[in-house]
């Protein structure tokens, strides 16, 4: 009996611990792989090729093609895209709600500094507090960061015929030399807009 | 034949703009069989929030060469990804229904220098490529919403004007 009791102790504990390990922020070795294993798991699930901007186009053809040729393809056998996008949603309710880590995120000390300097210091959440939220929807913060920003990716990802999961994880995996272009731009892009127009976009709205 | 088992091998799309991420199974699947990738998607979404890829900061460590995390997840899953695709193309491994696994050729057009710059100027701003912004919807960010709208909208107007812009 005693031992009984003990065991489910000792049972509790390594739930707890399970649990927390779970919660702590996944290292990059673990999250990584993960993604990888979504290119074959999708191809062999259904000969899907792994790409998530698609979805936008997919929405676009079903929503408003407008009779532009670029949205008149067969959106409906596209659909499992949809549902995957769908799924992604639905994982980072799942992961929030019930896995989330309590603590404030943490990055490296120099990128502190340097969002300290352009007035960035609420570590709270995932995404800094005063830019992402409701009430700055209509102010020029949420011009620039929600709906320029928004069309940009829209934009930019379509041109580029893809993203980061369809050119840089999809295409360099197929070792297609195009994907690799796009994902140096995708990069010289993002570069150039975090130390020239970050800077000027935190002077006029912060 | 011969010429019959080539086409079998490599996916030559007419316009490669069909679409990106194309669905090349040849039996079609009812609402049912969608939904394992709805369960993919679930996975995939939990591991974005919880290697807080989904991070507005994470990006920028990243676009500042502050951190190597970014580098870690997107490089260990490529590494992952070349695997998986080698040995599917060596072991001829098939799909679940037994087909053989088609993978397109990914063309060149300049879309891929000039989309992707403007792309990447995005990246950073939102902090998200298109993956992430339906994760951190679904994680309360709920204003992420207008994100994706725009992108959408971004989208609609590539489309509309594709045919005038540099190919």
């Amino acid at each position: 009996m005693f031992d009984l009791c003990n065991s489910y102790e000792q049972d509790k504990l390594i739930m707890n611990e399970l649990i927390d390990f779970i919660r702590q922020p996944w290292p990059w070795y673990v999250a990584g792989p993960l993604i990888g294993l979504t290119v074959p798991a999708l191809l062999i699930l259904g000969n899907k090729s792994f790409g998530i901007s698609s979805s936008l186009r997919h929405t676009c053809a079903a929503c408003f093609p407008a009779d532009i040729p670029f949205f008149k393809y067969n959106w409906k056998k596209e659909m499992w895209n949809m549902f995957f996008v769908l799924g992604i949603l639905i994982g980072g309710f799942i992961a929030a709600m019930f896995l989330s880590n309590p603590e404030q995120i943490r990055i490296a000390e120099s990128t502190q500094a340097d969002l300290a300097a352009l007035g960035i210091t609420d570590y709270s959440s995932l995404l800094p507090s005063q830019i992402f939220t409701w009430d700055n929807l209509f102010t020029g913060k949420g011009l620039v960061f929600f709906v320029i920003g928004g069309f940009m990716v829209g934009f930019g990802t379509r041109y580029a015929g893809g993203c980061t999961s369809g050119h840089a994880i999809m295409g360099i995996s197929n070792l297609q030399w195009p994907s690799l272009l796009a994902t140096i731009f995708f990069m010289i892009g993002g570069i150039v807009s975090t130390h020239f127009l970050l800077p000027v976009i935190f002077d006029l709205f912060f | 034949m011969e010429k019959f088992l080539d086409k079998d091998i490599e996916v030559k799309v007419d316009k490669p703009e069909e679409c990106e991420a194309p669905n090349n199974q040849e039996t079609s699947e009812r609402f049912i069989g969608l939904i394992k990738y709805l369960v993919v998607g679930i996975l995939f979404g939990i591991v974005f929030v919880k290697a807080e890829i989904i991070s507005w900061f994470r990006i920028q460590e990243m676009f500042r060469f502050q951190s190597f995390f970014m580098y870690g997840v997107i490089g260990s899953a490529i590494i992952v990804g070349i695997i998986s695709i080698q040995l599917i193309k060596r072991l001829d491994i098939k799909t679940l229904k037994g087909e053989k696994i088609k993978i397109a050729n990914k063309e060149f057009r300049k879309g891929q220098i000039l989309g992707g710059f403007i792309f990447g100027l995005g990246w950073a701003i939102t902090g998200a490529c298109p993956g992430p912004l339906f994760a951190q919807i679904g994680s309360g960010f709920t204003v992420v919403v207008v994100t994706l709208l725009s992108a959408i909208l971004g989208t609609w107007v590539y489309g509309k004007f594709s045919d005038k812009l540099p190919k």
